[in-house]
């Protein structure tokens, strides 16, 4: 008995991991085809991705959309969450809901729907159109995150610098600030990881001009399969953990 | 800074409650928007629509209301629109193109003209009764035909010819898939996260974090992952070759089975994290004390382990399913022609097609499915006690 399930555990973490497993290495390969067994490793996929304009252009737009979108979450996310925190728990219970929709809304419903705003504003296909529609569903991970963060904090900490004469302002950047630091930091990678990954929305309302590295994989992928898409892929891969371990790195400082 | 008033603390949300009202609330309400509205004709005949609301349907409409009609014809220099507007009556009364066509013609050079001097039709109460059923902006035939349904010439709704649709095919397809996906993430999730739970110390560690390992990394590259796995040439097949257990490489991908596959892992850590947080919350000497009271294994866990993870099961369900309703990305990729589901079906209207209002009516249907699983999940979830 506990043979099978020790067995049945392994087989299943290995389901779970194995994709993973299977993709990184093949982003090395010298082959044309991404197959295995590997012939030999070679960088020369990488250098594709950084010669052919198609490939390098799409990194540049996805680091120009993913930091912007970072931006842009974070700070909307980071606010609302201040505000959510003072209301009473019925109200932020119903607030809470509609900032976490996004996350629910199917993202071909919503892409629809923003395609037809967009160019009925006269913006679609524009790097604001891509950067607002990947903030939309980016925000939801912010508010979680520094949600979480902020319903750590011990409201005595705050109490006790108030009693000591600290000005509200004064706080808030000294002691609630940098105690909703982590949260806010790890809100933001996963908004940066978020945007990184968008493929759905990018399809409705980014023009050619706005190829992100997601799309770029995503019509890879159906139209001509190259082990191009493995190294894009770790690319995103090593990019999101890049990210969280900067911020990570930040927070130990503040910390 | 708890004691925030709340003017202060909707000052504070007030940017992100600006933002999503443009780029989320706005977005929405226009797919809503477009899935009803059908401005064609009261646009191109705005004085028409608003008289002929006036009609009893009996005889021909009033001298009023033919003058109105004259006007908007005399007014209306698009003819692109006209096109239209000519199109859509035709499809409800034939005959409607020759007609308007000479109408138009005729009423452009003599304004003053009497219309049935122009055609005989015009004194014949069907094509009124055209011009007056589709003169409100509003309809609900986008709706009704994403469901396979039309208005009768009655009135009444009416299945539409059989093989002239394949909407319902595609959303009993898309159910189907997402039954089975939820099935398969549950039998194979339900045990991984009772032995997680369980477990202790590093095991357990492990355990969760293959989890959430795959829940952390791009969607994009796990199906990418599978589609190398699953393909001809993929891993799966190089194996089994070569042990002998096949002699031709099985078809895996752009297919169900590929579809299913994939999903699955992709949405198995939405099944799992429900249930085992759930379980966590369970005393551990519970199925020690039913079987120190004489239960037998397999009924200590059907009487007792299996209704106190009931909840996690049933939120992990409703979560899987309502997420595997609405995909995109992996069936597009992994699957074949015909394991394309609903959004897939959207984003065609959408971008192939141009068929903006079919793309919103179907996109309607399919919010307010996953806007309903999710009201039911919220509750589950914030119910406190468990609900047996």
């Amino acid at each position: 008995m506990k043979l099978a399930r020790a067995i049945y555990a392994a087989l299943i973490i290995f389901f779970l991991v194995a994709p993973l497993l299977v993709i990184l290495p093949l982003a090395f390969t010298s082959s044309a085809f991404l197959t295995y067994p590997i012939p030999s490793f070679s960088l020369r996929w990488f250098e594709e991705l950084v010669v052919r304009s198609v490939w390098s252009r799409a990194i540049l737009n996805s680091l120009i959309i993913a930091g912007s979108t970072t931006v842009l979450a974070t700070a909307l996310g980071t606010l609302a969450a201040l505000g959510l925190r003072s209301l009473g728990l019925g109200l932020r219970g119903q607030i809470q809901t509609l900032f976490l929709l996004p996350m629910v809304v199917p993202a071909v419903v919503l892409g629809v729907g923003m395609q037809a705003i967009f160019v009925r504003v006269g913006i679609n296909s524009t790097y604001f159109s891509v950067i607002a529609a990947h903030t939309v569903i980016a925000i939801p991970f912010v508010l979680i995150s520094v949600s979480g963060a902020l319903a750590g904090i011990d409201p005595r900490v705050e109490r006790a610098a108030e009693s000591l004469g600290a000005s509200p302002p004064r706080v808030f950047a000294l002691v609630t600030l940098p105690l909703a630091m982590p949260g806010v930091l790890s809100g933001a990678a996963l908004a940066f990881a978020t945007s990184l990954d968008e493929v759905v929305l990018t399809l409705f309302v980014a023009g050619p001009n706005q190829r992100t590295l997601a799309r770029q994989m995503f019509s890879s992928l159906r139209e001509n399969i190259s082990p191009a898409i493995a190294s894009a892929a770790f690319i995103i891969i090593v990019g999101t953990v890049l990210v969280a371990a900067a911020l990570l790195l930040l927070r130990r400082k503040r910390a | 800074m708890n004691r925030l008033s709340r003017p202060r603390a909707f000052l504070l949300m007030s940017p992100l409650l600006l933002f999503l009202g443009l780029f989320f609330v706005w977005p929405l309400v226009s797919v809503i928007w477009q899935a009803v509205s059908d401005p064609a004709i009261s646009r191109v005949l705005p004085r028409t629509a608003a008289e002929i609301g006036g009609w009893g349907g009996e005889g021909v409409p009033s001298d009023e209301v033919q003058a109105a009609f004259r006007e908007d014809i005399v007014a209306n220099t698009d003819d692109m629109a006209m096109g239209d507007v000519t199109r859509r009556l035709n499809s409800s009364q034939s005959g409607f193109r020759s007609l308007m066509g000479k109408t138009v013609r005729e009423v452009r050079e003599t304004p003053d003209i009497a219309l049935i001097e122009i055609d005989d039709r015009w004194g014949e109460t069907a094509f009124w009764k055209a011009i007056q059923d589709n003169a409100s902006p509003y309809t609900d035939a986008f709706l009704l035909s994403a469901l396979d349904l039309q208005r009768a010439g009655s009135g009444e709704i009416e299945a539409m010819p059989a093989g002239s649709s394949a909407n319902r095919t595609i959303i009993l397809r898309t159910l189907w898939i997402s039954a089975i996906v939820t099935l398969c993430c549950l039998l194979i999730g339900l045990p991984y996260a009772m032995i997680a739970a369980s477990v202790t110390g590093w095991k357990r560690a492990v355990m969760i974090a293959a989890v959430l390992l795959p829940l952390w990394t791009s969607l994009l590259v796990r199906t990418a992952a599978w589609m190398i796995i699953l393909q001809e040439s993929g891993i799966i097949n190089q194996v089994l070759m070569g042990i002998g257990i096949i002699s031709d490489p099985l078809v895996l991908i752009y297919n169900r089975a590929g579809v299913v596959i994939a999903m699955t892992h992709v949405l198995l850590p939405f099944m799992v994290l429900p249930i085992y947080s759930v379980l966590l919350t369970v005393p551990g000497n519970l199925m020690s004390a039913a079987a120190s009271l004489g239960a037998h294994p397999v009924r200590a866990f059907l009487r007792v382990l299996l209704p106190l993870s009931l909840r996690g099961m049933i939120s992990g369900m409703l979560l899987v399913f309502m997420s595997s309703i609405g995909y995109y990305i992996t069936p597009a990729l992994v699957g074949g022609a015909s394991d394309q589901m609903i959004s897939s079906v959207i984003a065609f209207y959408a971008t192939q097609s141009a068929n903006w209002s079919m793309a919103a009516a179907l996109g309607l249907i399919l919010l307010v499915l996953t806007l309903l699983l999710y009201a039911l999940y919220n509750r589950l979830s914030r119910d406190p006690v468990p609900t047996r």
